[in-house]
């Protein structure tokens, strides 16, 4: 028979490793939850499923690295460390949105009256093209993000909670506070929303669509870019091939909220980071990418308006 | 002074777009490799737009050489003569080529089943290629099951996990449920990876045996090009006729507008699950045949790439056209081998080449221009 003491001590073990899983699910979550309001925006506005936005992502890390070891090699990174992470993602966010905008114009724009299914290839097409260009100009091989940031955390609640995790949760948070602000209070956000609901009806009262779609992608690629930095430095390796699991995830978590509502993309990626984390420690962590694909199966056959989505009725 | 101002603006147009282009490429390339394709740009961006304005001018005169070829194409059977000889006059290694192709073609008429005539996007398709291929390998290796009594049984099955995913899936549509399948497709894969005590995991199963036909067994090469040939006639032919069936024309019914052929007394849910079974069958087919080619199988053979490509192939020849989507199965696998020395690139253009085709001639290249698909 333990004794209380033994009892409380091994609860304290149980209930510390719970805060840490929920912990790393938060840091994921608030990822996902980035990349899923790419997917959500684009579809809100276009029901496309833009299958190369996972690869923007990818782009994102990718240039974090890069854009990283040229200011190392100036010599910027020794001069001063915070004003030169301030430029890698200024201009990170720079690039991707403007290969989100530029993706656009090609790919999509010429497809807007095309049948579903020919910008739904496209996609798949711009999505094997950013992969193999990746491989083919930054090797097959892990890239390694510099180690800048070190294991230094802070203790909260008995667990180890590191700088950058607070920081991931926290930027992605004020993120979505932004967006959020940005979607309900200015005048190109109110546009947004008319596109959103009825494109015919918004572009006669004198909305210019096109400039909103851009809009769209142009925030989109930005905030999976900064998503894309994040996770680089968080897990330190990146791969050419990430942006299309983080991808597929990512639209779960759209789907997951409901896909098309910008809170519900951001609930549904905290909530699959959570579900993430737990199931790979309490469950299986072999099947930790399984998840996330039972539970969109799960969802899309239970309720597949998302759990914060509205149905829509069918129009014939 | 408006035409000149024109000229002009049209003249810095493409430096203009050149310039935001090599601008994009330019941290991933290093300056003088944007320099470079600044310059390559500067001269492709107003080739690719006279490209453009061309193939839009042609479109009609396509269409016209296409109505041309007669609406009946049994003539296309005589292509069987050089398909038959084709082991005599060719090297081994294009004789293996071509029996990668005539799987090929069995996968891809199978999901022009499901997308082609039912219209229904399948993303997942290479889960079903996977369930047959391990059928076999599993029956073949753990029971010591030969092939022909194996493929049957691998059949029944492969068409039953048809018919298991798509009672459920059937509800959803368009997107959703071209998600459903690519989420199906995954957790088949992620399952044969990890549940290693059955499947052996990422090391694959290998040692399956070859088929055994009339006491011989079938282990050159050239027989099996003669097995799969058989198959791939025997499917052409039943792809045929079923699409001039009762079934077909539900199908293309479906396709064309669910509601009303529902309102006409189609029972769709009921066709769509024929289809998505029927599709079923064939990748089992394909996937037993896999099998018993490799004699080796592995997750690896199964991952969401191999259903883009096989719904590439579906695409690019013509969705919904039997000849159209065997010439794209013969191009995706024939050309990839005639660019051998561009290997690295070939993706890249395949990756572009999709998105080309989607703008200029979504219909596929040799697709007519029926109806409206997916809309």
């Amino acid at each position: 028979m333990p004794t209380t003491f033994e009892n409380g001590a091994v609860f304290l073990l149980i209930f510390r490793v719970l805060l840490q899983q929920v912990i790393n699910g938060l840091t994921l979550g608030g990822v996902y939850a980035l990349i899923a309001l790419g997917y959500t925006m684009v579809y809100g506005i276009l029901e496309l499923i833009n299958f190369a936005h996972g690869e923007i992502y990818m782009l994102g890390a990718y240039l974090g690295i890069i854009l990283l070891g040229f200011f190392t090699a100036i010599g910027l990174t020794a001069y001063s460390l915070p004003l030169s992470i301030a430029l890698v993602v200024v201009l990170t966010v720079i690039f991707c949105s403007s290969y989100g905008f530029t993706i656009e114009k090609i790919a999509y724009k010429p497809l807007r009256k095309a049948p579903r299914l020919s910008p739904l290839i496209s996609a798949i097409g711009v999505s094997i093209f950013l992969q193999n260009y990746v491989m083919l100009t930054q090797g097959a091989t892990d890239k390694v993000f510099p180690h800048l940031f070190g294991n230094a955390g802070f203790r909260f609640l008995s667990t180890t909670v590191t700088y950058l995790q607070a920081a991931i949760i926290a930027a992605s948070a004020l993120m979505m506070i932004f967006l959020h602000a940005f979607v309900m209070k200015t005048k190109t956000g109110k546009s947004m929303r008319a596109v959103a609901q009825d494109k015919t009806m918004a572009s006669l009262l004198g909305i210019n669509i096109d400039a909103v779609i851009s809009v769209t992608f142009v925030i989109g690629s930005g905030l999976a870019a900064i998503a894309g930095i994040m996770v680089a430095a968080y897990y330190g390796l990146v791969n050419y091939y990430i942006g299309y699991i983080a991808g597929i995830k990512a639209f779960t978590a759209a789907v997951l909220g409901g896909i098309g509502s910008i809170p519900g993309a951001m609930f549904g990626g905290v909530l699959l980071g959570l579900v993430e984390s737990l199931g790979a420690s309490y469950i299986s962590s072999e099947y930790k990418d399984a998840y996330a694909f039972l539970i969109l199966i799960i969802i899309l056959l239970v309720k597949p308006s998302g759990l914060l989505g509205k149905t829509a009725d069918e129009k014939i | 002074m408006g035409y000149e101002a024109k000229n002009i603006k049209s003249l810095l147009m493409p430096v203009g777009v050149a310039l935001w282009l090599s601008l994009l490429f330019l941290p991933f390339k290093g300056i003088n490799a944007s320099a470079v394709l600044f310059l390559v740009l500067v001269v492709a961006v107003p080739l690719a737009k006279g490209g453009a304005v061309f193939i839009r001018k042609a479109q009609p005169h396509l269409e016209r050489v296409g109505a041309l070829v007669p609406r009946d194409r049994r003539y296309l059977y005589l292509l069987i003569i050089p398909a038959l000889l084709v082991p005599f006059v060719s090297e081994d290694y294009v004789v293996d080529v071509a029996v990668i192709s005539g799987i090929y073609i069995i996968l891809a008429l199978g999901l022009n089943v499901v997308v082609g005539y039912a219209g229904l996007l399948n993303l997942g398709f290479v889960a079903y290629y996977a369930i047959g291929a391990y059928s076999y390998a599993l029956l073949n290796t753990k029971l010591g099951i030969g092939f022909w009594s194996a493929l049957p049984l691998s059949l029944v099955f492969t068409t039953l996990a048809g018919f298991l995913l798509a009672v459920p899936a059937l509800r959803l549509k368009g997107d959703y449920l071209a998600i459903v399948t690519l989420g199906f497709g995954e957790i088949v894969r992620l399952v044969l990876n990890n549940w290693d005590s059955f499947t052996r995991g990422p090391n694959g199963i290998s040692g399956i045996a070859p088929p055994q036909l009339a006491n011989m067994s079938i282990g050159k090469i050239s027989h099996y090009y003669y097995l799969v040939l058989f198959f791939v006639l025997l499917s052409v032919f039943i792809m045929r006729r079923v699409e001039d069936s009762k079934i077909g024309r539900a199908w293309i019914a479906i396709r064309e507008d669910d509601i009303a052929s529902s309102a006409m007394g189609v029972n769709t849910t009921m066709y769509k699950l024929y289809s998505v079974a029927f599709g079923a069958f064939w990748a089992g087919l394909a996937g037993c045949l896999f099998a018993a080619k490799m004699r080796f199988v592995s997750p690896e053979s199964f991952t969401f790439m191999e259903s883009v490509l096989i719904l590439c192939m579906v695409i690019i020849g013509g969705i919904g056209s039997i000849a159209g989507v065997i010439m794209g199965a013969l191009v995706l696998v024939f050309l990839p081998e005639v660019l051998r020395d561009a290997q690295l690139y070939r993706m890249l253009a395949v990756g572009s080449g999709l998105v080309f085709l989607m703008v200029f001639r979504p219909q596929g290249l040799f697709g007519r221009k029926s109806g409206s698909f997916g809309s």
